[in-house]
C-alpha cells in the first residue's frame, strides 16, 4: 500500500545531495546536477530528506486519493 | 539504516589534513587547487554535481561535525541565506576577492610589492603566518599559497559557523563552487523536470506548458 505522503522538491534546490544520503530507499536522484527529483511512487514519506535539506526546499505532500 | 561505506565516504579527513598542513608549510595550500578544478571539470564533462554529492570533503566534514557529533543546532537555514540574491551575490563577491588575490600575486611576481607572510581571515583580519614559509620558492608562488590558504580557511570558518547555527551543511546552500557547478549543469541540461503534483497535463500546469518533462 502506498504511503499517505510523499516528498516534493522545490525549484530552488541547490542539488547538494544531502537528501540522497538519508533516503532509506534510494528514491531520490539528482537530475543532471540541477535539481533533486523524488520518485513519488517509491517515496515512503518518511520526511528524512526534508529534515536534512539545508536549503529547506523539500515539502511533504499528501497523496491524492486514486480515482 | 546501515549502508555500505565506500572509500569516498572518508574524504572528510582531507579537510583537517589540508588545513593542518597549511599551518606548517604554506606551500601545501597549492593542493587546494584540486578542490577548485575538480568540481568544475566534473560538471563540465557531464558528471553533474557528483563532486558535491559524493566527493566534497568539506561537506562531509560539516556533516560529521554537525550530524554525527551533534554540534549543529539543526535549525532551518535563514530564508535570506537561501535566496538567489544571496547565493549569486556571494558568488560574485567570492570571485572579486579571488581576482584581488590574483592581482596581489601578480604584483609580488612583478616585484611591485613584497611578499606578505600572513593569512587574511574573513577578508579582513591579518593573521601572522610567517613560520609556515621558509623562503624556498619564487615569491609569487608563496604569495599565491598565502592567498589561497586565506580563502580556504575563511570559507571553512564561515561553513563551521553556519553549521553550528543552522543545519550541518548550510554552507552548501551558498557555496560558490556549488553555485558555479549548478550553473554549468543548468546551462547544459535545459529545463528541469516538473515535480509539482499536477497530472502532467500542459494545459493545467505552467511548468509543464513551458516544456518541462514530468518527473
Amino acid at each position: 500500500m502506498a504511503s499517505k505522503r510523499y516528498a516534493l522538491v522545490g525549484k530552488d534546490c541547490v542539488s547538494c545531495g544531502c537528501c540522497l544520503k538519508v533516503c532509506p530507499i534510494g528514491a531520490i536522484n539528482i537530475w543532471k546536477g540541477v535539481v533533486a527529483v523524488v520518485d513519488s511512487q517509491r517515496c515512503v514519506g518518511c520526511g528524512r530528506c526534508a529534515k536534512e535539506c539545508p536549503a529547506g526546499v523539500i515539502e511533504l505532500m499528501e497523496r491524492r486519493a486514486e480515482v | 539504516m546501515k549502508t555500505q561505506k565506500h572509500w569516498y565516504d572518508f574524504l572528510w579527513i582531507v579537510t583537517p589534513i589540508y588545513l593542518g598542513l597549511g599551518v606548517f608549510r604554506i606551500l601545501f595550500a597549492w593542493i587546494g587547487m584540486l578542490f577548485f578544478c575538480l568540481p568544475l571539470l566534473i560538471s563540465i564533462f557531464g558528471g553533474g554535481k557528483l563532486y558535491c554529492n559524493r566527493y566534497c570533503d568539506r561537506g562531509q566534514f560539516f556533516s560529521l561535525l554537525g550530524g554525527k557529533l551533534g554540534l549543529s543546532r539543526n535549525k532551518p537555514t535563514p530564508r535570506w541565506m537561501r535566496s538567489k540574491v544571496f547565493r549569486y551575490g556571494f558568488l560574485i563577491f567570492f570571485f572579486v576577492m579571488f581576482f584581488q588575490m590574483l592581482w596581489v600575486t601578480w604584483l609580488v611576481g612583478s616585484g611591485a610589492r613584497d611578499l606578505r607572510e600572513f593569512v587574511t581571515l574573513l577578508w579582513t583580519f591579518r593573521v601572522p603566518w610567517d613560520w609556515a614559509y621558509q623562503g624556498s620558492v619564487t615569491p609569487w608562488v608563496a604569495q599565491y599559497a598565502f592567498g589561497f590558504y586565506s580563502i580556504m580557511l575563511t570559507s571553512t570558518v564561515i561553513g563551521l559557523v553556519v553549521m553550528l547555527l543552522f543545519k550541518p551543511r548550510s554552507w552548501c546552500v551558498f557555496c560558490p563552487m556549488g553555485t558555479m557547478t549548478q550553473l554549468i549543469c543548468r546551462v547544459k541540461a535545459g529545463t528541469p523536470p516538473c515535480q509539482s503534483s499536477c497530472s502532467g497535463d500542459p494545459s493545467s500546469c505552467a511548468q509543464c506548458k513551458g516544456g518541462a518533462p514530468h518527473a
